[in-house]
């Protein structure tokens, strides 16, 4: 199972729409850094609307795709995090400091253009 | 007391079967959309624990009915190495696999009540209690 990857202008645009395994969630990895790679994309958003749950390894790859991102030059924005998730993370002690969210995609892209100052 | 229902954990998909299947008791027991994520995420995590560390084991779910309360007891066993240091596990950003170390205390934190036993070399349970709000 492959998350798809949208390519609108210079941004890449992610809505993950299925219950993600760990080895989706790896492949998710791969596939947006070569993304990013091949179509020299400025910023990418995440949208997480329809995730029900976000585990510590989920989180993670999260994380750790955004660094990614971030040292090859493109800005990561997660959006639509869902109430249930966000209180489910803070009990994890996963607090995702740092990174860049939004409310929905529309909002991703506004933050997007103020970050990357487009 | 209901009959009890559990899956196996052999493969890395059935850590998704796991939390779906536990995601589906807890809405039919009334619980609400946060305790059902709670519950999804900590079966996630114990369901991990076991294919990481043992290989295999099982995760099972039971509802439970006390005193007017209702509650789900999800139990994670496993014939695995087990753990050498129980408190070490317990403190968050311990980790032996490079995950977060966020596993075994944020399941904890997920839970109402929470209950870890390991024996080296024989393997272990950890069993913990949601009630229904």
């Amino acid at each position: 199972m492959r998350i798809p990857i949208l390519k609108l202008n210079n941004y890449l645009l992610i809505s993950i729409q299925t219950e993600i395994d760990d080895n989706t969630a790896i492949q998710f990895q791969e596939d947006l850094l070569n993304k990013i790679h091949q179509n020299g994309s400025s910023g990418v958003v995440i949208d997480l609307t329809s995730v029900e749950i976000i585990d510590s390894f989920i989180a993670k790859v999260l994380g750790d795709v955004i660094s990614m991102s971030d040292l090859m030059g493109a800005k990561v924005v997660l959006t639509g995090i869902q109430p249930a998730v966000a209180l489910t993370l803070i009990d994890l002690g996963i607090h995702l400091q740092d990174v860049p969210t939004a409310m929905d995609l529309e909002q991703g892209l506004v933050k997007l253009y103020q970050e990357l100052g487009e | 007391m209901e009959p009890q229902s559990f899956v196996e954990i052999k493969e890395e998909w059935d850590i998704v079967g796991a939390r779906q299947m536990g995601r589906n008791i807890a809405k039919e027991a009334g619980f609400g959309t946060v305790d059902q994520a709670r519950i999804a995420t900590a079966i996630s995590e114990l369901a991990r624990n076991i294919y990481l560390y043992a290989g295999s084991g099982t995760i099972s779910y039971e509802i439970l009915e006390k005193m007017g309360r209702k509650g789900l007891i999800i139990t994670a066993t496993d014939s695995g190495p087990g753990i050498p240091d129980l408190s070490l596990v317990m403190e968050d950003g311990y980790t032996t696999s490079g995950g977060l170390g966020a596993g075994l205390p944020g399941v904890k934190r997920l839970s109402d009540e929470f209950d870890l036993r390991s024996e080296e070399g024989k393997g272990t349970t950890v069993q913990c209690i949601k009630w229904v709000r």
